[in-house]
């Protein structure tokens, strides 16, 4: 097995090239390493850090939004006031993954290549619009966050491309987004179930659009289309939530494993759909 | 060995024991510097790694070992034919580290490879190739008493087992006094219930670990991480086929234990390994290995009947407790059974255990072994009855509380307990009278462990500068080396930094019971006081020696021999250090130790009281407040003390909330990982209080009793009564993760 | 398969070694240099008894390769003194009696120091959380606290 450190986005592509797809990205290694140690499967032929990539370590205001490097950890995210401050729900989602260490390098793209069905980040990127920028050997391609994951453990990226880069858009005016998930124990736990809500406010506090997705209860995150339709006129009040409640819970397809049972997912799906978008709205300004 | 007094019945005044110095190893491990098992090379070391079975049950028809062996790196292939046929009473462990006919259970050893590194030795178990004929397995414990169950093994019960019960089915214990059919007919309420807990692992951070050497003459050195490094040179020599005294086993600092590290997994294969290539070989499992294949706690299945008046006397408790020990017999159900209704005093009870066997990993001690699955069904019933009749929790305890003279449910008689004091203290105290909130509920719980005594040996050894030397023999897994100066220190008199304490390796003491049933404060440091005396006497000799009087007329006291009266003469005092820098022309260097298997433990009673928030949408337990009321005999070091019965509560809570192996269809260990197996981290818990009576055991000179155990005992019963309070359910099947308490909560 | 030569610095010291591309820097400090006070609990970033800081920043070594500390600043629990002189939370732990095994002490020193170094005022609460990636099973994390808690108070003072 090779290490290679690339310092541009150009020989990254080239190495991955000549890899043959038996290339890994390693951005924080906080889901690679682990695999690796596991066994499960064939080491890979090289990893390719693309840490050393200068300008894939930066988070950019751009258009009013924000372009967040690859490489880029969870920690810096937080540690980063106004990004925080315009996408407060995607950088607690991303900084509620494992612990203080993890977040100390675990990336926005790790978590969404690893393409984990409960993976954190991924239901607040859904839920604010994000897209990833991809990088390939036809150059450069922006596609929402929603159409990365294909399946457990599989994107739909080709072998010879990775991410370079997040973005997230600008936050609306009347504009608040939140995550929540439900975990066993207070940290360090794989969500059982995950819900990110972007919701926007009018002037009167009514809801213009919103965003609804969940994570954990399904193969892929879930954008519901119905829990969004049960905001958006609203003022997000009781008969509001009750809806949308009820929509997430019929939205969610989980399956029993060892963390948690079809029953109580479908269950908590609809439970915390309902805290999150309380909090979203107060984040939206909106009456609490 | 009479508790001391010095006048009438006053307790003795001690100048040391009581106070909170610091532990002698603790620079070492604040710093980096203390050794724990997977510390230690050597020049020329090899990497060991062990081949498991990916199945639960499975007969092992051939092991091709040859491709392996033909790697380049790879030194020695190592399996069940390597080692010569065992004696009974090493039977078991040796199938258990690697086996013979079957594989038994998901991650069972069945090869071990030396590799001169941890990639090449990955590499070899690859080509290994086994043959394997799966079998049907059973990893529940009441469908492995079916009579049609899946056999492990076959003609092992014991005769205690009636015909016609399924070859699982090991061995029956029962106990108790009495008629439970009238003690039933006697009570105004009777309560039928049965319960169940799942297997939890010790959980210690630190992963197995070890360094064998074997020279061409058969001397043999180990070094590892254990809590008796005495019973793994016995074990190991046993299997290996020499010596107890060709092979020298040194105990390094141990990360953790609580009844895990009290058997052998690696070291006989690390030895074997060392055997055929000549070098030495170093093993340490991975945290998959340790969940799949050490040896956690044994599942239970419990039925209760209770019986109780109006007024809260318990007229009868009967047990039927079935544990399931992994895949070999010695499940502790017998001390489950015995521990049961110990607190109570009862004039009608039962308790019947079944040992069964399982496709699971060799159950080990956790604990208090088989005591915690019991105390909870039985404080859970005596908590529903009491509730149904209006009473207090406390109270009908305190109603039915055993004492001194109590005929104990498990057969003996009671001397002095502190069982009431943990009761009252906690009724009195300002958490049992905090008001609560919604969906907040309040649970108490007692419990109750042996504590054991058994084979010890101390050396105590004085330097010509006045410094003593303490050699024991038993593993420090929290705190006991400064427990063990601080006790030599004040029957010497000397200040406590004049002591030092070492664990002395299996040569240079004779026999040593493993650092396990809160033994060690109380067997070793009753051995270290009289070794203590030893030397004093030795020392007053000295001082008569050089006085030219008599041996009777010397006595010691604060720290130096002293003429013991008037009629002796008048001889200014002769301080250890004043004796000691003569010791040389006086006869030599001045030394006391001290052998014996001590009895006299005294058992150690608690009370636990815990409030929980449940969310009751998600089924959500939080801890808000836990308070441990537990008898330590004497608290030889507050602080260690209270550590005993802060980490113990707080095993028990993860062991009530969230920690169970999970097994699939298949048989196969579904969470055998820290992220899956869920041990309580710092954000899921509040402070501990801890509470410590100190009612003095009469059978160790400073009134210490064992306190490491016990701790563990009510949580499990403590939290359920509390989320069943706050939930208005009862939860009586553990762990009590929020699907459980959420499903509950919804048929109400 | 061939060595990496990487060239690094730890606890202020220059360092140099070889390594497999393979191998993770906790494997690195314990195999390779000899640094034995980093522990492995897992091996897969879930107990933190392999606490390292990297420029600064508090990381599991089990999860980085060696091959990256290549021009990085990596402190140890090794560099955590100055000498003879304990830093206050080493202090603390040992008299709160904060450790009872010790294996977690390494990491949860070296976590704690990170916490400090950031919020120098932390609540029970936020110790809490920032500590939470660190297991430990003998103690009941109730000494922990309270010693961190302590020291923070010391070293503000002191300050």
């Amino acid at each position: 097995m090779q290490y290679h450190a690339p310092t541009s986005v150009d020989d990254a592509l080239r190495l991955l090239a000549a890899g043959n797809g038996n290339c890994q990205i390693l951005a924080g290694g906080t889901d690679l390493l682990v695999r690796l140690r596991s066994e499960m499967g064939d080491e890979p032929e090289s990893i390719l850090d693309i840490k050393r990539i200068e300008e894939l370590r930066t988070i950019t205001p751009e258009a009013g939004g924000w372009r967040i490097g690859a490489a880029v950890s969870g920690a810096e995210m937080g540690e980063h006031p106004a990004l925080v401050a315009d996408w407060p729900g995607v950088v607690e989602a991303m900084n509620l993954i494992g612990s203080t260490q993890i977040q100390g390098r675990a990336t926005l793209a790790g978590n969404l290549c690893n393409a984990s069905p409960a993976a954190d980040s991924v239901p607040a990127m859904v839920a604010a619009g994000a897209m990833a920028r991809i990088a390939g050997p036809d150059g450069a391609r922006d596609i929402p966050v929603s159409e990365v994951p294909t399946g457990p453990g599989r994107t739909s990226l080709g072998k010879a491309e990775f991410i370079t880069s997040i973005y997230l858009p600008p936050r609306p005016e009347g504009g608040g987004d939140a995550y929540l998930r439900f975990t066993p124990r207070s940290e360090m736990d794989i969500a059982v179930v995950g819900c990110g809500v972007a919701l926007t406010l009018d002037g009167a506090g009514i809801c213009i659009s919103a965003r609804v997705s969940l994570g954990a209860v399904g193969p892929v995150v879930m954008l519901v289309e119905a829990g969004a339709g049960a905001l958006v006129g609203t003022e997000v009040d009781d008969a509001a939530l009750d809806a949308l409640a009820a929509a997430c819970s019929d939205a969610a397809s989980p399956i029993d494993d060892k963390r948690g049972t079809v029953a109580f997912r479908t269950h908590v799906a609809g439970v915390l759909a309902r805290r999150v978008a309380s909090i979203a709205k107060t984040r939206a300004g909106g009456a609490s | 060995m009479a508790l001391d007094r010095k006048t009438g019945t006053a307790p003795r005044e001690f100048k040391i024991i009581g106070t909170r110095p610091a532990r002698p190893d603790g620079i070492d491990k604040v710093t980096g510097r203390a050794r724990f098992g997977a510390d230690m090379s050597a020049p020329g070391m090899l990497v060991g790694r062990v081949l498991r079975s990916p199945h639960a049950h499975a007969r092992i028809k051939s092991i091709d070992s040859s491709a392996a062996e033909a790697l380049s790196g790879v030194h020695a292939v190592v399996t069940r034919a390597d080692f010569p046929a065992p004696g009974e009473d090493v039977a078991d462990i040796l199938d258990n580290c690697m086996a013979g006919e079957k594989a038994l259970y998901d991650g069972h050893a069945v090869a071990a490879v030396a590799a001169s590194s941890a990639a090449v030795a990955r590499q070899a178990l690859k080509l290994i190739k086994v043959e394997y004929e799966p079998l049907p397995h059973v990893t529940d414990v009441d469908a492995a008493m079916a009579v049609d169950a899946p056999a492990l093994h076959e003609g092992r019960a014991n005769e205690t087992v009636p015909d016609g019960h399924s070859p699982n089915v090991m061995a029956r214990h029962a106990f108790g006094h009495g008629d439970i059919e009238a003690g039933l007919a006697q009570a105004d309420r009777v309560l039928e219930r049965s319960y169940r807990t799942e297997a939890t692992h010790q959980g210690y951070i630190e992963p197995h670990a070890c360094l064998a050497s074997m020279g061409a003459d058969g001397q043999a050195d180990l070094w590892c991480c254990t809590q008796g490094h005495y019973m793994v040179r016995n074990t190991c020599a046993a299997i290996l086929g020499i010596t107890q005294g060709q092979l020298r086993v040194t105990a390094s600092e141990i990360g953790g234990g609580f009844g895990g590290k009290t058997t052998v997994f690696l070291e006989p294969v690390a030895l074997m390994l060392a055997k055929k290539t000549g070098r030495p070989v170093k093993m340490v499992m991975s945290r998959a290995e340790v969940l799949r294949a050490t040896g956690p706690t044994s599942s239970s299945s419990v039925d209760i009947r209770l019986g109780m008046t109006s007024d809260g006397r318990i007229t009868a408790g009967f047990a039927e407790l079935r544990y399931q020990g992994g895949a070999y017999p010695g499940a502790p159900v017998d001390m489950g059974a015995m521990s049961a209704f110990a607190p109570y005093d009862l004039e009608n009870v039962r308790t019947i255990g079944w040992d069964v066997v399982t496709n699971r990993p060799k159950a080990a001690a956790y604990r208090a072994p088989g005591a915690p699955m019991a105390a909870f069904a039985v404080e859970s019933a005596i908590d529903e009855l009491a509730r149904d009749l209006g009473l207090d929790p406390l109270e009908v305890r305190l109603k039915n509380a055993a004492r001194e003279g109590t005929r104990a449910s498990y057969g003996p008689t009671y001397p002095a307990i502190g069982l009431e004091a943990t009761l009252r203290t906690a009724r009195d105290h300002p958490h049992w009278s905090e008001p609560l909130g919604p969906n907040q509920g309040r649970g108490v719980a007692c419990g109750f462990w042996f504590n054991f005594g058994g084979d010890t040996c101390v050396s105590l050894n004085i330097t010509p500068d006045g410094t003593v030397n303490l050699s024991e023999g038993n593993p420090d897994i929290g705190g006991s080396r400064a427990s063990m100066s601080m006790m030599a220190a004040e029957e010497l008199g000397i200040p406590y930094d004049k002591v030092r304490t070492v664990i002395a390796d299996t040569g240079s003491l004779g026999q040593n019971e493993v650092t396990d049933g809160s033994r060690v404060t109380f067997a070793v440091g009753l051995a270290t006081i009289e070794a203590a005396r030893a030397a004093k006497r030795e020392m007053c000799k000295r001082a008569a020696q050089v006085w030219g009087i008599d041996e009777e007329a010397v006595i010691w006291e604060d720290g130096a021999a002293r003429p013991s009266g008037p009629n002796a003469g008048e001889h200014p005092p002769m301080t250890l250090a004043d004796i000691a820098a003569i010791a040389s022309n006086t006869g030599g260097p001045i030394a006391g130790h001290y052998e014996i298997n001590a009895e006299g433990a005294g058992v150690s009673f608690a009370t636990h009281m815990v409030d929980t928030e449940v969310d009751p949408d998600t089924g959500a337990v939080t801890i808000l407040r836990y308070t441990v009321f537990q008898d330590a005999g004497k608290a030889v070091h507050p602080s260690y003390v209270e550590g005993q019965f802060q980490g113990g509560a707080v095993q028990g809570i993860g062991w009530a909330l969230n920690e169970e192996y999970i097994y699939d269809d298949n048989g196969i260990l579904q969470n055998a990982g820290f992220l899956d197996y869920r041990i309580p981290v710092a954000s899921d818990l509040p402070m501990i209080d801890a509470v410590i009576l100190e009612i003095p055991n009469p059978g160790h000179p400073y009134g210490v009793r064992g306190v490491g155990e016990t701790s563990i005992v009510p949580p499990l019963a403590a939290i359920a009564n509390a989320v069943s309070a706050a939930t208005g359910t009862r939860m009586s099947d553990l762990p009590m993760s929020p699907p459980k308490v959420l499903a509950a909560i919804q048929a109400r | 398969m061939s060595k990496i030569h990487v060239t690094t610095t730890i606890n202020g010291d220059p360092v140099d070694f070889l390594c497999d591309p393979g191998e993770t820097l906790l494997d690195v400090l314990r195999d390779r240099l000899g640094m034995t006070g980093s522990k492995e609990g897992c091996g897969t970033g879930d107990c933190g008894a392999c606490s390292v800081t990297v420029e600064g920043r508090l990381v599991c070594s089990c999860l980085m390769l060696g091959a990256e500390a290549e021009g990085r600043e990596i402190a140890t629990i090794e560099g955590m003194a100055d000498g003879e002189t304990l830093h206050p939370l080493q202090r603390k732990f040992i008299e709160h009696a904060a450790l009872q095994c010790g294996i977690c002490t390494p990491g949860i020193l070296v976590a704690a120091k990170s916490l400090l170094e950031r919020n120098p005022d932390p609540t029970e609460e936020e110790t809490r959380y920032w500590l939470a990636g660190n297991l430990c099973r003998c103690t009941g994390y109730d000494k922990i606290i309270r010693a961190v808690m302590d020291a923070a108070k010391d070293m503000r003072e002191a300050s």
